[in-house]
């Protein structure tokens, strides 16, 4: 069933999302909308059984691009295309089959469970579109349970009754129901606690081996996302700075925004903490209402220049795989300093 | 031991054997099973555990700032002056003056509708009656300037909204150190921050520690977050401290399985996507806390001991831990081949 799309093929184009929000601006002069341009001109593809993962700081724009993906809010601009179709112009009655292929996993399971359904009846509800006869259906629930490494009693159990970690468990469980080509998972371990965020994570990675699902991986925590990712994006203030393979971001940053996000994670290494120069950055993100001109993070780099303030830098391939938007990245410069 | 006076100061901060229980349907669950723990003066302790370890409870008890109805026992001497038990307005006197408090919430912690200069000034003038609320107001400014807030004239008359979460935790921390305190409790406070704040605020209290000689007293969950800054740590899991030491010794040199477990489950930065070592199980909850060491469900070198005696916190080589078989676990792997790295 999923042999015409080949591994290693994109499985999820993204092209040029944008995204506007009106907000009301002064109640005197009849609300006059301005806009708050959350994601600007995004562009990357996720290839099938990989992960892409998405990093950057609150108010980057994340999360909106990743509900922009799953067609929950409409991008002002741009292409989503699953498998070669475009969901953003997908009519309602195509999108609701192309949800089949494209699930998502919250970062609060409690508040993504329904709290007046066992965890059996919230499986089989996931499973409705599938339409499978009812003792099918009861098996599917029971493979669910298995696959997520869940014992089988939890079927008869309620949301609340579960420990943070085995409720994002059956969240992943309800996100593969239907076996979908690409899950986007926002913020899937950030509530969780250190000892039990490593069992969902390595739980993610034998899934997508098992049944090749593509993952759009948001997150805040590099280190995390470093664990899971093929490939990572890093965002700042609605555009994508740089794009690398794992290895290589965190190898060789070539944006001065990624090393600085990369020496700000603290690591669990007393001597190597005191050794590290950290890069802090001065100031706080600029706000989107009112964004720099040129390159946005210029307001926060000691690399600034000229030509920072008067043109964009625009994302390009800096090395194998690797796409940088910065008019002076790092592989350019240090020969210089 | 014994603290003489004349030779030398009592330790800023002397924990002994606190319990704190909280009031449930039936009856009191124990939060906190008996800390022992000593800070001296400019120097950070770093409290690390998960959620329901009982690390934010150790605190908010010696400060009195647990619910009503909860019950605290044990010791704890602020520079030898017994806390447990303490009158509520002596209390009041030694909370915001001598010991300053930085919750994880900036938000919740000031008033919407008041100035963040005025809070500051009146959390200056409580304790000191003779500053004017001009002064107070000039202070509230320089305080502002000196935990690195851009145009300090200007946010002085701004309200809680009108600051960033990184400004509003930098607001908190100014407040926090009015009164020029000698002990700044932090109970998470950078886990709400996004990682390059949370440098900026780490930074910031290195700083205060270094220029004011405060101690600090910093409760996380994140063991990088108390790597890099603190002289010492301690481990709490299920309401009692497993392990403690100086800092390097309990990352390199850890003699306790759930640490080690903590360690191995950290997705770093510096690995290569290697499976992760989870622990398996989920922390126990106060109301429903298995016998024994507390640990031994989700410990891989559990023995039949561990389900009956819950062990006593011990010297083990190079740190203390309360583990049956500190002695005679495996050495740790290496610290990462990665020590000096770029990153």
């Amino acid at each position: 069933m999923n042999a015409i799309v080949p591994i290693g093929a994109p499985i999820l184009q993204v092209d040029g999302v944008v995204k506007d929000f009106p907000i009301r601006n002064g109640v005197l002069f009849g609300g006059q909308a301005d806009i708050v341009r959350a994601v600007s001109g995004v562009s990357f593809s996720i290839n099938r059984g990989e992960t892409f993962g998405l990093v950057g700081e609150s108010g980057c724009g994340k999360s909106t691009l990743g509900r922009c993906i799953m067609q929950l809010i409409t991008p002002t601009e741009g292409q989503v295309k699953l498998d070669g179709r475009d969901l953003v112009t997908a009519s309602k009655p195509e999108m609701r089959l192309l949800r089949r292929d494209i699930q998502m996993v919250f970062q609060d399971p409690l508040a993504s469970l329904h709290p007046r359904l066992r965890i059996r009846d919230i499986l089989l509800e996931s499973l409705r579109l599938a339409k499978l006869p009812g003792p099918q259906a009861n098996a599917r629930v029971r493979e669910l349970i298995e696959l997520v490494q869940l014992p089988q009693d939890v079927a008869e159990r309620w949301p609340h009754e579960l420990s943070g970690g085995q409720r994002q468990r059956i969240g992943i469980a309800r996100a593969i129901a239907l076996e979908p080509k690409v899950i986007v998972l926002d913020e899937p371990v950030s509530a969780l606690d250190v000892s039990i965020q490593a069992g969902v994570l390595n739980l993610l990675k034998s899934l997508q081996q098992r049944l090749g699902i593509a993952y759009l991986f948001i997150a805040h925590d590099l280190g995390v996302v470093r664990h899971i990712s093929h490939l990572i994006g890093v965002m700042y203030l609605g555009r994508i700075v740089e794009i690398a393979p794992a290895r290589q971001l965190f190898k060789s940053p070539q944006h001065p925004y990624t090393l600085a996000l990369l020496s700000a994670v603290p690591l669990p290494d007393p001597i190597a903490e005191r050794k590290r120069t950290r890069i802090v950055l001065s100031g706080d993100l600029p706000s989107p209402l009112n964004p720099p001109s040129g390159c946005h993070f210029r307001t926060r780099c000691a690399k600034a220049q000229d030509i920072c303030a008067s043109k964009v830098p625009a994302l390009r391939e800096i090395g194998p795989g690797q796409r940088v938007a910065c008019h002076f990245p790092t592989a350019e410069t240090a020969a210089v300093n | 031991m014994q603290h003489d006076m004349h030779l030398a100061p009592p330790p800023l901060l002397e924990i002994a054997g606190l319990r704190a229980s909280f009031r449930g349907p039936n009856g009191y669950a124990e939060a906190v099973r008996g800390v022992d723990l000593t800070l001296q003066p400019g120097k950070v302790l770093g409290i690390v555990g998960e959620s329901g370890s009982g690390k934010s409870v150790t605190m908010m008890a010696l400060l009195q700032l647990l619910p009503g109805g909860s019950k605290v026992t044990g010791s704890a001497k602020f520079r030898g002056r017994e806390l447990v038990g303490m009158a509520a307005d002596e209390m009041r006197h030694i909370r915001g003056k001598q010991i300053g408090v930085i919750f994880q919430d900036p938000l919740s912690a000031f008033n919407p509708v008041l100035t963040i200069g005025d809070q500051i000034a009146e959390a200056i003038r409580l304790h000191d009656r003779t500053v004017s609320k001009r002064e107070g107001l000039e202070r509230a400014e320089h305080l502002l300037d000196s935990v690195a807030i851009p145009q300090p004239k200007r946010r002085v008359s701004q309200y809680p909204y009108e600051f960033s979460g990184g400004m509003r935790q930098r607001a908190m921390i100014a407040m926090a150190i009015a009164n020029s305190p000698d002990l700044l409790i932090a109970d998470e406070p950078t886990t709400a921050l996004d990682v390059t704040v949370q440098a900026q605020i780490l930074d910031l209290l290195q700083r205060l520690r270094e220029e004011l000689g405060i101690g600090l007293v910093l409760i996380t969950h994140d063991l990088g977050v108390v790597a890099g800054s603190a002289d010492e740590i301690a481990v709490m899991y299920g309401g009692r401290i497993v392990e403690r030491g100086a800092v390097e010794d309990v990352f390199y040199r850890t003699r306790h399985p759930y640490t080690r477990g903590l360690l191995r489950a950290m997705p770093r930065v510096e690995d290569d996507g290697e499976d992760l070592t989870p622990i398996e199980g989920t922390p126990p909850s106060i109301w429903a806390r298995p016998g024994g060491c507390a640990f031994h469900p989700r410990c891989v070198n559990a023995q039949q001991i561990c389900a009956e005696v819950d062990p006593e916190l011990r010297p083990a080589l190079a740190t203390a831990s309360a583990c049956h078989f500190a002695a005679s676990l495996p050495p740790l792997a290496a610290p990462s081949e990665l020590v000096g790295a770029p990153l």
